[in-house]
């Protein structure tokens, strides 16, 4: 595929989209400065980073990720999963299998083979999902494949039957409620509740180390670009334009003779692997992993991360999950009574007032004070919404 | 013939002392008291023989070894867990030191004595009720009584079910019979039979006839054993079966809200759950303004939370919906904010932690169908509850104006609105109803789980899942759906575990959306087409 489109794609990619284009410069030079101020300046330094910011940032970095996922699914095709915290967590709990075959005889129970909590449940040897993990390529294979594999399957079931809209709401919701049901139950061998924990390193590396969660921090914003070239690649390609126009009217893409629940599947699968990777790049940065991620809630709120940020922008879920994000931690260490009053005020008034998100609040203002006549025409086919009785 | 002894001294003491009922027993307690343990036992089968409606509580009271007397008038107290109270007065009195009161002692052959009186009394009580609980404690004890007092209770004994469990004492005592051919007889008494205690003689009668190995004694046993273990899994699948109607009521009644503002009006509200707990918030409210009316706070309840979870119903209707219409994702995410907010509201204004709401009297209590199988009285009002407010609602939609119009608004709105329906007060209104059913559940459901600001939560996702499986915009697929959901996950929670249970029915009902994208009760036509 690459190779019928030399030339294009890179003009496509790059040229043609000034927005993500200095936004794609931002996150890569804050992916470096912030690394170098950790590592070089001294603590007590002004220009010094500390270690819990740059880990803080990297789990924005990781979300936004996430949400460009989301974003690539529902903004562009018009899949809105309520599970996509689903595949997230399926990704961390590869990378958490694999830190946790990482810490060998260092457990508790200095057992080489089991995890602490399988010890602690008289277990004997490891499950076969285990096995493999002990190596670092198998775990990121898994980190893709799990996901993917997942997408793959309850997304040919669900397209080809056409459920779509709502209905495919509420059954992602299913599907990531019964994940979580399942991940909290110790049989399954994922630690139950507690989940996974612990980690002492990553490829030989301690976790605790500086310079680890630097390296963490940098891979975590190349995958974010990376992520958003990618996603910016599928949306601008012919295959994106057939997307968009299955959003806008399914049976009509349908009917002109686009295998529709292909295109779907594709994406889905695309979008699912690319939450696998945010949430193993985030699992050895927060440093645990357990079934509250499968929660239906975490899911949701990937959603308002990117209707804050501008559904159908890719650039806006990004500045959304950091938005919402940042926000969420300032306000729930300021006025935690508060917080959820403005999560849930933020959702309505964003719905209400901003159906394109802060992205597009310039082009809203300027419609409103500086054109005369005309107004609510902005234009713009990725986020073509009936407009609001605003 | 000890029996005709008592009868007669029954009759005879009860012609001789009407006025003064408490004389004899309370001579032959001043003799206790002084009494050594030969001369008790020569009183305890006096005692048996005196007619008084309070020699039974006095032998019991011996028996359990609480009774007591106090030293200086030589009073008869009880000594119960927390105070001490006389006997033949009742009234509680307050003890300067432990030594004050000196306690009236018992043996072992005193107790066999006793509790052979005290069955004796029970089972030619007057009281059917006392009967019959006499004769289930003595397939405990059979020993209790005598095998001639036995039959003659059996053949005195007038209500059918008091006789059959008189009929299995006798079964029991007759497995320690000398001869084969009673023991047997005694087997085929048991057979059958739903008592534990009855298995559990049973088992040891087994256990004995292994020991000496009478082949033909533990092929009757295992037959009747195997006939009461198929009686009993029986009876704990029509249990599951009870438990999975009122699990089906709980998920009916949480998603009928649903299925009118989801179902009806195409409008995915994420605030539903929210508005469950706030009809449960009403409750505990309306139990904190009455609290000396406990019984009938549910009954103030039940409207009050229609009229609060339908009032933020319309407002939310009102205030954000209704910009919403034709975008049922963006919706979704508003009505989700909405919840945030609610549940942080009841959190600021009730504390995070659960209220308790109280259950009135008349919930509690079982029914007992048999000995192996009781069903709690909650859990058959929910089941009656619910299909009472389905039964209300059906009735709403199909009898009345409102009821009308909104059918109308649902299929054509323009038709509707130039017909002269303001249809913008309809969906308030649909929209209200919607809600306000969600708080009449929560009333139901403050009796059956914690109240907390997070309950709304726990019903969003079961309520969805009802009503996209009975068929949307359908209010028999709801009450299939939640009825058959509720069964199926009681039924597999035996051998999967609940949580197992819940997994399952999960994923068949993604499977079975696959199968059937518009669920079990699919509308037809061009109504299909929407949502």
């Amino acid at each position: 595929m690459k190779q019928e489109i030399k030339g294009g794609p890179l003009t496509r990619l790059i040229m043609n989209d000034v927005a993500g284009r200095r936004m794609m410069m931002i996150i890569l030079a804050i992916a470096i400065i912030v690394p170098f101020c950790n590592l070089v300046f001294p603590e007590g330094s002004a220009l010094h980073v500390s270690t819990y910011t740059m880990t803080l940032l990297g789990k924005y970095l990781c979300y936004a990720l996430l949400a460009v996922s989301v974003d690539l699914i529902w903004g562009y095709c018009g899949i809105l999963s309520l599970g996509h915290g689903a595949f997230f967590a399926l990704g961390g709990y590869a990378m958490g299998m694999y830190l946790m075959r990482q810490i060998g005889d260092r457990g508790v129970y200095a057992n080489p083979d089991l995890p602490d909590f399988m010890v602690f449940l008289n277990w004997t040897e490891l499950p076969w999902y285990w096995f493999g993990f002990d190596q670092f390529w198998f775990a990121m294979v898994m980190v893709l494949a799990v996901p993917g594999i997942l997408a793959f399957v309850f997304g040919a079931l669900a397209f080809r039957s056409r459920v779509t809209g709502v209905y495919l709401s509420i059954i992602t919701q299913a599907l990531t409620y019964a994940l979580m049901l399942a991940f909290f139950r110790n049989d399954m061998g994922f630690g139950g509740n507690n989940g996974l924990t612990d980690f002492k390193d990553i490829l030989g590396f301690d976790l605790q180390a500086d310079s680890t969660r630097a390296a963490l921090f940098f891979a975590s914003g190349i995958a974010l670009i990376l992520g958003y070239l990618i996603s910016r690649f599928i949306v601008t390609s012919k295959l994106g334009r057939v997307l968009v126009a299955i959003r806008d009217s399914e049976s009509r893409a349908r009917f002109l003779g686009y295998r529709v629940e292909w295109y779907k599947l594709f994406v889905f699968v695309v979008s699912a692997m690319l939450a696998g990777v945010a949430g193993a790049l985030y699992v050895p940065q927060v440093g645990i992993i357990n079934p509250g991620e499968f929660a239906p809630i975490n899911s949701i709120e990937m959603i308002i991360w990117v209707a804050v940020g501008g559904r159908g922008t890719l650039f806006g879920a990004v500045i959304g999950a950091i938005l919402v994000n940042y926000a969420k931690t300032y306000f729930t260490g300021a006025f935690a009574e508060l917080w959820l009053f403005m999560l849930g005020g933020l959702f309505v008034l964003t719905t209400l007032y901003l159906p394109k998100g802060v992205v597009g609040l310039w082009a809203q203002i300027k419609d409103k004070f500086f054109s005369s006549g005309g107004g609510g025409q902005s234009g713009n086919p990725a986020t073509d919404n009936a407009e609001g009785k605003v | 013939m000890l029996f005709a002894f008592v009868l007669y001294t029954v009759v005879a003491g009860a012609e001789a002392s009407p006025t003064k009922p408490n004389t004899a027993l309370h001579a032959i307690a001043q003799e206790l008291i002084d009494a050594g343990y030969r001369e008790k036992q020569a009183l305890t089968e006096r005692l048996t023989t005196i007619d008084d409606p309070k020699t039974l509580e006095f032998m019991q009271v011996m028996v359990e070894g609480d009774l007591y007397y106090r030293k200086d008038d030589r009073v008869v107290v009880i000594k119960g867990d927390n105070a001490v109270t006389t006997f033949f007065s009742g009234e509680e009195i307050t003890l300067e030191s432990k030594r004050d009161i000196k306690k009236i002692s018992v043996n072992n052959k005193l107790r066999v004595l006793l509790r052979g009186g005290i069955a004796r009394l029970q089972i030619f009580s007057d009281d059917p009720e006392m009967r019959m609980q006499a004769a289930v404690n003595l397939l405990k004890s059979a020993e209790d009584l005598d095998q001639a007092t036995l039959d003659e209770a059996l053949s005195n004994e007038e209500k059918p079910d008091v006789r059959d469990v008189l009929s299995l004492v006798k079964g029991i005592r007759l497995l320690e019979a000398d001869t084969e051919k009673e023991r047997l007889e005694g087997v085929s008494y048991l057979s059958g039979s739903l008592y534990p205690d009855v298995r559990g003689a049973l088992a040891n009668y087994r256990r004995a006839a292994e020991a000496d190995s009478r082949t033909e004694e533990i092929q009757a046993a295992d037959e009747a054993l195997k006939k009461i273990e198929s009686l009993l899994s029986l009876n704990s699948v029509a249990e599951n079966l009870y438990f999975g109607l009122a699990l089906g009521a709980v998920l009916l009644l949480a998603a009928i809200g649903l299925a009118i503002t989801f179902g009806v009006m195409g409008v995915i509200n994420m605030a539903h759950g929210e508005m469950i707990m706030l009809g449960a918030y009403t409750t505990y409210v309306v139990q904190q303004l009455m609290p000396d009316h406990i019984g009938m706070s549910l009954a103030v309840a039940v409207p009050a939370a229609f009229l609060v979870s339908g009032f933020v119903g319309v407002l939310i209707e009102r205030g954000v919906i209704r910009h919403l219409y034709g975008r049922p994702l963006e919706t979704l995410l508003a009505t989700f904010g909405i919840s945030l907010v609610l549940q942080q509201a009841v959190r600021s204004v009730f504390s995070p932690l659960n209220r308790e709401v109280a259950t009135p009297d008349w919930m509690a209590g079982t029914f007992m169908i048999n000995p192996a199988l009781e069903l709690t009285f909650n859990r058959l009002y929910i089941i009656i509850f619910s299909l009472l407010v389905l039964a209300l609602l059906a009735l709403i939609l199909k009898r009345t104006l409102f009821g009308l119009q909104m059918r109308a608004v649902t299929m054509n709105r323009p038709m509707a609105s130039s017909m002269g329906i303001r249809t913008g007060w309809v969906d308030a209104l649909t929209f209200g109803l919607g809600s306000g059913i969600a708080g009449i559940a929560g009333v139901a459901l403050s009796q059956l789980t914690n109240v907390g600001p997070n309950m709304g939560q726990a019903y969003i996702i079961d309520s969805f899942m009802v009503v996209v499986f009975g068929g949307v915009g359908n209010l028999w697929g709801t009450l299939v759906g939640a009825m058959s959901l509720g069964v199926v996950n009681k039924l597999l929670e035996p051998w999967a575990g609940a949580v197992v249970a819940k997994i399952l029915v999960l994923i068949f009902i993604i499977l079975f959306i696959q199968k059937r994208p518009r669920g079990l009760f699919a509308l037809k036509g061009r109504a299909a087409d929407m949502g």
